[in-house]
């Protein structure tokens, strides 16, 4: 097991309406993410995917307000620090975030190695300004980004480009842990995937030490992290490694977004897409017991009045296989008669 | 609002094409000009859409498809080429010519919340679609009927929607409600421009099932446009691949997707993360 | 629509907005009730009475009966009365600016200080620091000072058929009326203009002139521009070429030069109130079309317009239930700016000389206009135009706290 570059532990976050309601958009979520490892983290808009995000910056602005938990980044503990702290101290070294929008977070009078130079000097003023403009080469070098990007300005470069260019500057301090908020969704496939592959590339060269995804594309979730956590409704409903994930989800929601998945590829034609019923809980007052209960299909009588928290599954799993080690649900109904139940409804769907 | 799971599978719902030309085009065109500037967004296209099709009009932001979408609606005006309606050439020339053309074309649109009037209620949506048909007269019971029979076909209960504003419907059950919209029309030909993309992955199936149920009950044709190679594949009988404003592929939806011949078409669909094989990373098409 | 009044009600600064200026509005309404009578009668003669409360002095002689009080300070109260401590630094001023040493002058001894007051001081000497103000204040000062020293009883005497006078009665320093007694008394809370009218009643009276101004300026304005602006924006090619044509050659023409032209070619004699309306209706909607077309234009392409073509409704239906509802909310906000300005620009033009004919009503610009006709500022008059200038800030900070309250209910990125 590697270092734990974040380890969450219990986070909760609310929301203050205008008209003074809480709203936990984060819940009592906890994970780790290891040295060089990727998570991804998937669920329907408003499950709080891009709230937690937020959160784990440690920034907290109005309406958004810390409420509990520890965010510990390489052993130091940045939750409760004044959002001035964090700015200074921790974004840039520590964390570095992409929302969808960045490329257009850029000051379109200004060049790109100006953006780099500020990064760089506002955590050491002592740097030479030669001295960043060879880094910023390099980097962009072994990045595939042309060189003489860095003497552009903004307007001059195509949306992909740009969004490759954000991240490469906001990753320049090498932080030990980036948080991508779709960063390629408002991109076309081909732009898309280059993204993908400079962060691959970063992940691979240790320019950044972790990395947590967030999108609602699960394809492309299976493609980038290491493993996924499946978000409902402010709470983590399940987590395990890409694959397991991706093709033998355990928790009813998670199953049910896996089976939503469509991809061009030869024979998916023919599978039977499910949609989830209903529509997710008001968070303002959360039903008791389960919160997908309204919506599962398997949901038993206790499900409605008994809160069960994340379990693993090594004290559940009968086979005992070593990989599914690292995984965890949040369902009153054991492992196995969830899988029969998928067993038998995807045989059933076969014949008919 | 109770909602079932599709009870079919969509290859089932597929059929070939064989019914007469409903739609079609020859050399259409659309180009803006500005400040002497021209730009050409859909560029002498052609097409055939048959009686009972579901055709996908592929392409990425900024190919076009959205100006081809409002030229086939009659919402924009074509500088070029000529569209013809059920074998004829088209003439939207007067206000009464376009309602007539409006009866036989409809439209779903990507944004639901955006689709809707906030200031009228459910029920005045519904019933403006049978004044449209000329049915303004019948009894009240039997509007009703009609109603309450176009909100069940979408799995909406119409006594849980009357008195109620559209926006106050979560985005999936908005966009059935489209479909109940269109299912009151009856129209020839329905466009539905990008009719998932705001809705999350979990509700889409039921919107992409009815779009399908509507096609194979009343045999209208369907018009499915999409950036979403996965979605079109998925759908369609047959797909439509389009790139600044033209079409450079076209055909039934396996050949397209599982056998490209145009480079587009190869990248398109080489640079969609899968599942199933691995995405390539590799090839490089230097943009 | 309940809801969003909930909203518009709920918030504070629209709430204090439509309070003060409901406030004003009822005051229009029920002071003439109380006070009854044409604003404009002329009820004293001469100018800028001072507010207070005015008692025949005719009744006063001739009352019922006299009381003797006792009063040990009012002798003191009679002086300071004529003399007060700001005055005597004011005569002091000009004393040594006349050349008087100041140690001869004691301020605190009335009776020298007095004397040496009558022996110095000449109307006619003028000192280069002196401002008009001050001199004003001099004369003032001087006139009030007439009898301050005598303290003899006062004799009343009538004059005989003969022409021979007769003493009546005597009235002595500690004679006093009781105010029942005395059958005419006025109270003139902010005394009179220039004119001799009661400024309270009038500027009530021109408030309610002035918010009638603003109302129709207001509503030509936004009729104006909400109907060019719907057109240009939705029907769009060459309409809106010739719409915006126009609109961008009175937006390049100030607005007020404009306004003063066409006041001034009309002539004193046109213009009524309605009028001046009218003119600053016509001269005001430009910012009105400009924004209610862009907020049409970004409409136009809505998808649920296009669904409403689709249904095959008619240009003017789907501007009257698809587009101008969108913007009601806009509308109303354009409207209140469009009432105040309307109000300040009647104002304006009042100021100089153009406002509406100056003897048959009055606004809230004329009675500012008089008063520095009449150097109301320089007199030390400020009840002629302070209230009015309070009234008129209070009409604009309240229709602008109005619309502020709405940008934050209908303005979706002012939202927190």
């Amino acid at each position: 097991m590697g270092k734990a570059m974040l380890e969450v532990r219990e986070l909760t976050t609310k929301y203050i309406t205008r008209f003074h309601e809480d709203v936990y958009a984060v819940d009592h979520v906890s994970f780790t993410v290891e040295e060089g490892k990727s998570i991804g983290i998937a669920g329907e808009s408003g499950c709080g995917k891009s709230t937690l995000a937020l959160s784990l910056m440690g920034y907290y602005f109005p309406p958004l307000h810390y409420t509990s938990g520890d965010i510990i980044i390489d052993g130091k503990n940045i939750s409760g620090m004044n959002p001035d702290d964090v700015r200074v101290k921790i974004l840039g070294t520590e964390i570095a975030y992409i929302p969808q929008a960045a490329m257009n977070a850029l000051n379109p009078t200004r060049k790109i190695l100006k953006f780099i130079e500020d990064v760089i000097l506002a955590h050491d003023p002592k740097q030479s300004k030669n001295d960043i403009r060879d880094l910023a080469r390099k980097r962009f070098e072994v990045l595939n980004l042309p060189a003489d990007v860095l003497n552009r300005h903004p307007v001059e470069l195509s949306g992909g480009m740009k969004q490759r260019t954000v991240i490469a500057i906001s990753t320049i301090l090498s932080p030990k842990v980036l948080i991508a908020d779709e960063p390629s969704s408002a991109l076309d496939v081909t732009s898309q995937k280059l993204v993908i592959k400079m962060i691959r590339d970063m992940m691979d060269m240790g320019f950044i030490k972790s990395m947590i995804f967030i999108t609602h594309e699960l394809p492309l979730l299976y493609n980038v992290t290491d493993s996924i956590l499946v978000m409902y409704a402010g709470q983590l409903v399940e987590s395990g490694l890409a694959k397991q994930m991706i093709f033998d989800p355990v928790h009813p929601y998670s199953k049910g977004l896996m089976d939503s998945i469509i991809v061009p590829e030869e024979g998916t034609r023919d599978v039977k897409l499910t949609a989830i019923p209903g529509t997710p809980p008001n968070l303002k007052n959360p039903p008791s017991g389960c919160r997908f209960a309204d919506r599962c299909k398997y949901a038993q009588k206790l499900c409605k009045s008994f809160e069960v928290s994340m379990r693993k599954f090594g004290e559940v799993s009968p086979e005992g296989d070593t990989s599914e080690r690292n995984r965890a649900y949040r369902c009153l109904i054991p492992v196995h008669e969830l899988k029969e139940s998928y067993d038998k409804e995807r045989e059933g769907g076969l014949s008919s | 609002m109770s909602e079932q799971a599709p009870t079919a599978l969509a290859s089932d719902l597929r059929q070939d094409a064989t019914g007469i030309p409903v739609l079609s085009g020859k050399g259409v065109t659309k180009v803006f000009e500005s400040g002497g500037k021209k730009n050409v967004a859909v560029d002498h296209v052609d097409f055939e859409f048959r009686q009972g099709e579901l055709v996908s009009i592929v392409g990425e932001s900024g190919s076009g498809k959205t100006t081809l979408v409002k030229m086939l609606l009659g919402l924009t005006a074509i500088s070029e080429g000529d569209i013809y309606y059920m074998g004829t050439k088209r003439d939207i020339s007067t206000r009464g010519k376009k309602k007539e053309y409006w009866k036989g074309i409809q439209a779903i649109f990507q944004d639901p919340f955006s689709s809707y009037n906030i200031f009228h209620k459910i029920d005045a949506v519904l019933l403006d679609c049978l004044n449209m048909r000329g049915l303004g007269k019948l009894p009240k019971e039997k509007k009703l009927e009609l109603i309450t029979e176009a909100c069940s076909f979408v799995n909406l209960k119409y006594a849980e929607l009357t008195n109620k504003y559209p926006f106050e419907l979560s985005g999936g059950q908005q966009q059935r409600l489209m479909i109940a919209r269109i299912f009151l029309l009856k129209p020839r030909i329905l466009l539905a421009d990008e009719p998932t993309s705001m809705i999350d992955a979990c509700s889409r199936a039921t919107i992409l099932d009815m779009l399908l149920n509507l096609r194979n009950e009343t045999g209208m044709m369907i018009i499915f446009v999409t950036h979403d190679i996965g979605l079109a594949y998925y759908i369609s009988d047959a797909i439509y691949i389009m790139e600044r404003g033209k079409f450079v592929e076209h055909g039934k939806a396996d050949q397209v997707i599982l056998t490209p011949t145009a480079d587009y078409t190869k990248r398109l669909v080489n640079d969609v993360p899968k599942i199933h094989q691995p995405w390539d990373f590799s090839v490089n098409f230097g943009k | 629509m309940k809801n969003t009044l909930k909203q518009v009600f709920g918030s504070g600064q629209f709430m204090m907005g439509f309070v003060i200026i409901s406030l004003i509005v009822l005051t229009i309404i029920i002071y003439p009730l109380f006070n009854p009578g044409n604003p404009l009668e002329r009820i004293g003669i001469g100018t800028f009475f001072k507010p207070g409360t005015y008692v025949s002095a005719f009744d006063t002689v001739n009352a019922r009966q006299f009381y003797t009080l006792n009063l040990p300070d009012a002798e003191a109260k009679r002086v300071g009365s004529k003399l007060s401590p700001d005055d005597r630094v004011s005569m002091m001023e000009w004393l040594v600016a006349a050349g008087v040493s100041e140690e001869d002058i004691d301020i605190e001894d009335t009776d020298s200080f007095v004397q040496l007051w009558w022996d110095t001081y000449d109307p006619n000497v003028r000192f280069d620091s002196m401002t008009t103000a001050f001199r004003k204040k001099i004369g003032r000062i001087d006139v009030a000072l007439e009898g301050i020293l005598e303290d003899m009883d006062v004799i009343i005497a009538k004059e005989g058929e003969d022409g021979s006078l007769a003493q009546s009665s005597v009235v002595a320093g500690s004679d006093y009326v009781n105010v029942a007694d005395v059958a005419n008394v006025r109270f003139l809370p902010l005394g009179t203009d220039n004119f001799g009218r009661d400024v309270l009643k009038e500027m009530i009276s021109a408030c309610r002139t002035s918010l009638l101004i603003g109302l129709l300026a207001g509503a030509i304005a936004t009729l104006i521009g909400l109907t060019l602006g719907l057109l240009s924006g939705y029907i769009g090619g060459i309409v809106d070429d010739i719409i915006m044509f126009v609109t961008n050659l009175f937006t390049v023409i100030p607005g007020f030069v404009l306004l003063i032209l066409i006041s001034f070619s009309i002539g004193q004699e046109q213009r009524g109130a309605p009028v001046v309306a009218i003119v600053i209706g016509l001269t005001s909607w430009v910012w009105t079309t400009r924004s209610v077309r862009a907020q049409v234009v970004s409409l136009r392409n809505r998808d649920h317009v296009n669904l409403s073509k689709l249904s095959g409704h008619s240009l003017l239906r789907i501007l009257a239930t698809d587009i101008l509802p969108y913007i009601a909310s806009y509308v109303i906000m354009a409207f209140i700016l469009q009432v105040c300005s309307g109000i300040l620009a009647e104002a304006q033009l009042s100021m100089l000389g153009l406002g509406p004919k100056t003897t048959e009503i009055p606004t809230l610009g004329l009675m500012m206009y008089w008063a520095m006709a009449y150097t109301a500022h320089l007199g030390g008059a400020w009840w002629a135009y302070f209230p009015v200038v309070i009234l008129i800030a209070l009409i604009s900070f309240s229709l602008n706290l109005m619309n502020t309250g709405l940008d934050q209910v209908f303005n979706p990125q002012l939202r927190d």
